[in-house]
């Protein structure tokens, strides 16, 4: 088990967000939070990330864990000045020695970016942006990695070459993948399993035999 | 011209300064606070006439100010949603300020010329040490935080994300530009400081495509603005200050206009 969620509740300003939410994730699951805009996912993943305290309840990671996180939004407009290459290194200190160096490549080429490293980020495409993203998480190794909506604003054809990189982590890296998304379609066509977050309750089980009918 | 010490001092002075500001610039422009540095050097203004009407040295006066402003107006312009109108607010308070010491400190107005347009000739060996001194701190400064402020100011989101402390290293850059505006207003003014810290980081933007690249670059044209603006002013004895606002202007035009170009037609 990587991951145990106990009775955890979130309130802002005695709204309640979500109650007494219970789930475990195993090491090397592939699992996908879905539900509505609106429910709380993010904020159930800004509490498992330390970014939000919970009203009640805990959770808690295995002692191994190393924790990657992709967040939902990121300011990068179009004049945005750093290569795809220089943001992917953005963890790592100004002067970088051979290790790192190859290293930021190492993860480049994980995502198929190697071949554009030096066109800048606000040049990027929306898919590579996201792939640029996942590959700045990565820098660290992690064993699990959390995607907040990362197809949210791609085409068709990006949502597919990200979705297969992820599945590609999980089953050559045995990475544990939490991914959070509305897209149910998508969700069924890559994950394995599923926490569906809905009216501040969630469920838990195989993605083959989700039933939930939110969209 | 080296020949005279005070050119001398003026350009080792100088470039202390440009490196300076060179660098505190790229983070400037990253974290979009070309605004703040604009009032921090208003506040600097108002520090410098404190101190003149205290009889002490105008940048010591110019320090306290700065320093306690950027950390008051950075804090507000954090958390405030009105910003702009807040920092207007306080700009306006300082210049109010400034203007009231230098009136009752009975001083000449060359000195209030003095701060607010620079005069970098006048600087002495003493002066030299002490922009010297300040300037390093400043670099020391960046360096101990160089890793968090990188991730901080060009990826502010996925350095939250990955638990960079992120207030720290803002409280940390604010004092460090503070300082950069009281060492950088001795050469062009408290008036014209904003110059150095924001043109040639702006130029450098278009220019590297690292944030090492960008600072070399925004040092580079830093210190192309100050050395060539003190030789043609000490050739045609007009003001340093204005060379060096009409060459940082030159360089930046032509930076932006050579990307459009590149990358809109």
């Amino acid at each position: 088990m990587i991951l145990e969620v106990t009775n955890l509740t979130m309130k802002f300003d005695n709204k309640e967000i979500f109650k007494d939410l219970n789930f475990k994730l195993e090491a090397g699951s592939m699992t996908t939070l879905l539900g509505p805009n609106g429910t709380g996912k993010t904020t159930l993943i800004n509490i498992l990330m330390n970014l939000l305290s919970p009203t009640s309840g805990s959770f808690k990671f295995a002692d191994n864990v190393k924790l990657g996180y992709v967040p939902q939004f990121r300011n990068i407009d179009v004049e945005y000045p750093l290569s795809i290459k220089s943001f992917v290194g953005l963890n790592a200190p100004t002067f970088k020695n051979k290790q790192v160096r190859a290293d930021i490549q190492q993860e480049l080429e994980e995502v198929n970016l190697s071949a554009i490293q030096n066109t800048r980020m606000g040049e990027a495409s929306g898919g590579q942006k996201q792939r640029a993203y996942l590959a700045q998480a990565l820098l660290d190794k992690p064993n699990m990695i959390i995607l907040d909506e990362a197809t949210a604003s791609l085409d068709p054809v990006a949502k597919e070459e990200l979705m297969q990189l992820i599945q590609h982590l999980n089953q050559k890296h045995q990475m544990t993948v939490l991914f959070v998304t509305h897209d149910l379609p998508l969700a069924k066509k890559y994950m394995k399993e599923y926490l569906y977050l809905n009216h501040g309750r969630i469920e838990q089980g195989k993605m083959s035999e989700f039933e939930g009918d939110y969209e | 011209m080296f020949a005279f010490s005070f050119m001398r001092y003026a350009f080792f002075a100088s470039t202390f300064i440009a490196i300076t500001c060179g660098v505190v610039g790229v983070y400037v422009v990253a974290r979009s606070y070309s605004f703040l540095a604009h009032t921090l050097s208003e506040i600097g203004f108002a520090g410098a006439a404190f101190a003149v009407f205290l009889g002490v040295e105008p940048l010591w006066g110019m320090l306290l100010f700065t320093l306690l402003g950027s950390v008051s107006v950075g804090e507000l312009s954090l958390h405030s949603d009105q910003k702009e109108s807040s920092i207007s607010a306080i700009s306006a308070l300082f210049i109010g300020l400034g203007v009231l010491f230098l009136a009752i400190s009975n001083s000449n107005s060359r000195y209030a010329t003095s701060i607010l347009f620079g005069s970098i000739i006048g600087v002495d060996r003493e002066g030299v040490l002490r922009l010297v001194v300040l300037s390093v701190i400043v670099l020391l400064l960046l360096g101990l935080v160089q890793r968090q402020l990188n991730f901080d100011s060009f990826d502010h989101i996925g350095a939250i994300a990955r638990g960079v402390k992120t207030g720290w290293v803002s409280f940390v850059f604010l004092i460090a530009l503070a300082m950069a505006v009281s060492i950088g207003s001795q050469i062009v003014g408290s008036l014209l400081v904003f110059i150095l810290l924001t043109l040639p980081a702006s130029s450098a933007r278009y220019l590297g495509k690292s944030i090492l690249a960008m600072i070399l670059w925004s040092v580079g044209i830093a210190l192309i603005g100050v050395w060539l603006g003190l030789y043609l002013g000490f050739i045609t004895n007009w003001p340093v200050t204005f060379f060096i606002a009409m060459i940082e202007v030159a360089i930046y035009l032509t930076t932006y206009f050579t990307h459009l170009v590149r990358h809109k037609l």
